[in-house]
């Protein structure tokens, strides 16, 4: 039962049961709670990965309560050790198989710069090849750090999250961006604190890229 | 106690009166031989017949930047004996260019790969070799890894891949 007052406010009463949000909100709750991994485990560092998931660290309390070792059925890659230039492709041709939404996290040196090993064989970071939603630093990390790489990851699923996927969509959002600075800069005018007339923006840029929101 | 084997001395008195004088040094109980290549396979088929029936390494030293260097790679070949535990250690010394060494496979079926690697790493080719073909790097691979010329960080192969972002997937 929905009470309207006229007059001073707006504001609707709403019943105690009911709950108002974003539905991108609850999305992204169902997906950071259900991260499954695809351990992508080279060297030591899948050691510590193993350990993360065993029960004296417990990565099944964050709902990584499956190590699919299908990317057919997992949603976030953890590349644990070092990666070497023949192992690049297959590492490439996994992360294609993944399902949208994916994410991956570049666990330990060698995968994230290539750690100590600066030689002819060893990728120099995965983030050159793959994209990279967090880096883990340690040789190996602790069970914790890798945890606590796995609970920030989950904020910023929950933070830039869509139901759609919008987010991966990084070329479209830089057509849009460029279109908007184009639209923007000979008025002049600072759109960041003004969401109507972000939204008036956007939609105008979207015009001019052709693409419908 | 660390392992000291059993003395070669009397093998090696029998292979020095079967193919001539060889020059032979001992550092820290491993016997080191050094043959001819013309003569190689021969003494090595010898010493297997000898009783040296496992072929535990066939590796390479590459000699480009050793000042005091006569030739520039040096073949070594670890073999031991189940029998009696006796370890020795033949060395053959080959140049450029084309560096090529009669390959014993026909002796021990475990060159196969060791055999490999070493083309693979070095760029010695082992003439007789059924299946001469890259073993730790990727086939596309060109160069020779760990001979001295060879800069560390390599010559960009290493990222010679493309490159996938999000708009890939």
């Amino acid at each position: 039962m929905a009470v309207v007052h006229s007059g001073s406010s707006n504001r609707l009463e709403l019943p105690e049961n009911v709950v108002v949000g974003r539905l991108d909100s609850l999305a992204n709750w169902c997906r950071k709670n259900s991260l499954w991994p695809m351990p992508f485990a080279t060297a030591c560092c899948g050691i510590e990965l193993m350990a993360t998931g065993a029960s004296k660290h417990d990565l099944a309390r964050f709902g990584a309560e499956v190590f699919r070792f299908s990317p057919r059925q997992c949603d976030l890659m953890i590349v644990a050790g070092r990666v070497v230039m023949k192992m690049l492709p297959v590492l490439q041709r996994i992360w294609q198989q993944m399902h949208e939404p994916k994410w991956c996290i570049s666990m330990g040196a060698c995968a994230s710069t290539g750690g100590v090993f600066d030689t002819y064989a060893v990728v120099q970071g995965i983030d050159r090849f793959i994209p990279v939603d967090m880096y883990v630093p340690g040789c190996p990390p602790r069970p914790e750090q890798l945890i606590q790489a796995i609970i920030d990851l989950q904020d910023k699923i929950q933070r830039e999250g869509t139901i759609t996927g919008r987010e991966f969509d990084t070329a479209g959002r830089q057509l849009r961006k460029r279109a908007l600075v184009e639209i923007a800069n000979p008025l002049s005018i600072d759109a960041s604190r003004n969401p109507m007339l972000q939204r008036e923006l956007t939609a105008a840029a979207d015009a001019i890229v052709g693409r419908h929101t | 106690m660390p392992f000291t084997p059993p003395s070669v001395d009397d093998v090696l008195a029998a292979l020095t009166a079967r193919v001539g004088s060889l020059e032979t040094s001992v550092s820290r109980g491993q016997t080191r031989v050094v043959v001819p290549e013309s003569l190689a396979f021969d003494a090595l088929a010898w010493l297997k017949e000898q009783g040296f029936d496992l072929l535990v390494d066939v590796t390479c030293v590459d000699y480009l930047e050793y000042k005091a260097a006569k030739h520039r790679y040096g073949l070594v070949y670890l073999l031991a004996s189940t029998a009696t535990n006796q370890r020795l250690t033949i060395r053959v010394f080959i140049d450029d260019p084309d560096p090529t060494v009669k390959s014993v496979m026909p002796l021990w079926e475990a060159a196969n790969w060791l055999e490999r690697e070493v083309w693979d790493l070095f760029g010695i080719r082992f003439t007789g070799h059924p299946d001469l073909r890259r073993l730790v790097m990727p086939e596309e691979f060109t160069a020779h890894p760990l001979r001295k010329d060879y800069p560390l960080q390599g010559r960009g192969e290493r990222h010679n891949f493309p490159v996938l972002t999000r708009d890939h997937s």
